[in-house]
């Protein structure tokens, strides 16, 4: 399944924070979408996945959901909204409770899933017992449970320290060569963007456009922290947004 | 520089220790402070009534109460006051303290009950209910019946003010998360908002409990062979020091044993938090 944006704007009020922007996202990519902080980038995301409306422009699905997805389009959130008061076991139950699934099958979805983030001996913990990185693991866990089409992932390492940042990227390169995912890969640090996009998207400031797609056809899984071809194509970005990153921090609230 | 203790001199040059300005208010737990505060209270009590400095009629000698909270025990008379006490206690708290969180909720949940009843229980919440016990009487009979209805309005208000603020503070970001895996109403519901609101239920209980206890003397003050209440108003009519302080002291303990519960609950029920 892909998606396709199709001239989407929205403002909140008076405030114009995307306008026209029109996007392919492929099946079996990881498209990143970069911009400088309130471009509108998360409320792009959040439009992809139906947690909020468009005022003008299209969200498309093109084609059929694949067979045993339970949530075609599952986010993974910065703040990873686990259940505090549920196990690690339990905060994966929860998005399989509702779906009409025989014990055994939830039961074999989790321990795949826990096995695919290495989370099978922390099955029992409380979320308050899990470092940072071990929460989003979860998290990822549970999206990986319902078999999403696309994966909306929210600055998803932002909360993270810059090791466990690195440890998580090589984590998701690994998960995405076992079985390629579709992914929409939303961050402000451009690092995370080249070693895991296939196709980058810078947004311009507030009203967030599409200032240029950036394609990078180097594989993931070649893909390291020292690669002169990565830092590169970093650079670019980086002269991209560069002047619309300086505008944007010297730009007044409006609250 | 002035001179202090901890600095020294090499070299001709001053090393000083820095002095430390952290700590403090990171409460802790300390056991035995708070029964040392009440023996030491109650001893300071006693050798003063004993010592004639505090006469008898303003204060009973507290060992006397403790005998007459013995004799009450032995002669049986304790469960008869306290088996009717406690039996409202239960029945009114319950009716009140479980329609004040269904009401909470849906406040909580549906703006259109906000609107119309966030102002409704802002009027009935500082009505003193106790005046209101003469117009139960009518409604109710003066049985068993208006005690709990009393009860139950006493507890109901501060309980649903205490849910539906407890539901407005449910983390949003969890509730979005149960919106995009498509969880059902009723689900989201039952297990992000519920097990969210929580903490701030049970803290409203303790509150509500603690008011539950004051209507019900209130409402056995006012008709009841039987209860702590009547027992302190009759010990209170014949100026029976021991006996009134002893049925104060009845309701201490039992104000004291709810806040343990609500503790116990809390422990059990939130262990998930950090």
């Amino acid at each position: 399944m892909d998606l396709k944006l199709d001239n989407v704007s929205h403002s909140y009020g008076d405030l114009e924070v995307l306008q026209n922007v029109s996007l392919d996202i492929p099946e079996g990519k990881i498209v990143c979408i970069v911009g400088p902080s309130g471009c509108g980038k998360s409320t792009l995301l959040r439009m992809i996945g139906g947690l909020e409306q468009p005022q003008k422009g299209k969200i498309l699905q093109v084609g059929d959901v694949p067979k045993g997805c339970l949530n075609a389009l599952t986010y993974v959130f910065q703040d990873f909204a686990l259940l505090p008061w549920r196990t690690v076991e339990g905060n994966i139950k929860l998005v399989l409770e509702d779906h009409r699934l025989t014990a055994g099958q939830v039961e074999e979805i989790i321990s795949d899933v826990l096995s695919r983030t290495k989370l099978s001996d922390f099955r029992t913990a409380l979320p308050k017992q899990l470092s940072g990185g071990m929460k989003q693991r979860v998290a990822l866990a549970r999206a990986l449970a319902v078999n999403p089409a696309v994966m909306l992932m929210d600055e998803p390492l932002s909360a993270l320290d810059s090791q466990t940042r690195e440890l998580l990227m090589g984590d998701l390169v690994a998960l995405w060569e076992r079985a390629p995912f579709t992914s929409v890969y939303v961050t402000h640090n451009l690092n995370e963007a080249v070693r895991l996009g296939h196709s980058i998207v810078v947004l311009s400031r507030r009203p967030g456009r599409i200032r240029e797609i950036v394609e990078i056809d180097i594989p993931l899984a070649d893909r390291n922290s020292s690669s002169i071809n990565l830092e590169r194509k970093q650079s670019q970005l980086w002269q991209l947004m560069r002047d619309e990153a300086i505008a944007a921090d010297q730009e007044l609230l409006i609250v | 520089m002035s001179n202090t203790n901890n600095a020294t001199t090499s070299n001709n040059k001053v090393f000083k220790t820095v002095i430390f300005r952290g700590g403090g208010y990171s409460p802790k737990p300390l056991a035995w402070v708070g029964l040392s505060v009440f023996i030491s209270l109650i001893l300071m009590l006693e050798v003063l009534t004993r010592a004639g400095i505090i006469t008898s009629l303003t204060m009973p000698i507290p060992s006397d109460v403790f005998w007459t909270l013995i004799e009450l025990w032995q002669s049986g008379l304790l469960f008869k006051h306290l088996a009717p006490s406690l039996s409202r206690l239960v029945v009114g708290s319950f009716i009140g303290c479980s329609f004040g969180i269904c009401v909470g909720i849906i406040i909580g949940l549906f703006s259109l009950a906000r609107a119309g009843l966030v102002p409704l229980v802002a009027a009935i919440f500082p009505i003193p209910k106790i005046a209101l016990l003469p117009l139960f009487v009518i409604w109710f009979g003066i049985d068993e019946t208006s005690k709990y209805a009393l009860i139950a309005l006493g507890t109901f208000t501060p309980t649903v003010v205490a849910t539906y603020g407890a539901v407005d503070n449910v983390d949003r970001t969890l509730i979005r998360m149960g919106q995009s895996y498509s969880l059902s109403w009723m689900s989201i519901v039952r297990k992000i908002v519920l097990p969210g609101a929580m903490p701030g239920v049970l803290s409203g209980l303790r509150i509500s409990l603690a008011i539950a206890i004051i209507l019900l003397v209130a409402a056995e003050m006012l008709g009841a062979e039987y209860g702590i209440g009547a027992y302190i108003l009759q010990a209170g009519s014949l100026y029976d020091l021991e006996r009134l302080f002893a049925g104060v002291a009845i309701l201490s303990v039992l104000g004291v044993l709810v806040s343990a519960m609500i503790g116990l609950l809390e422990k059990i029920l939130l262990k998930w938090r950090v």
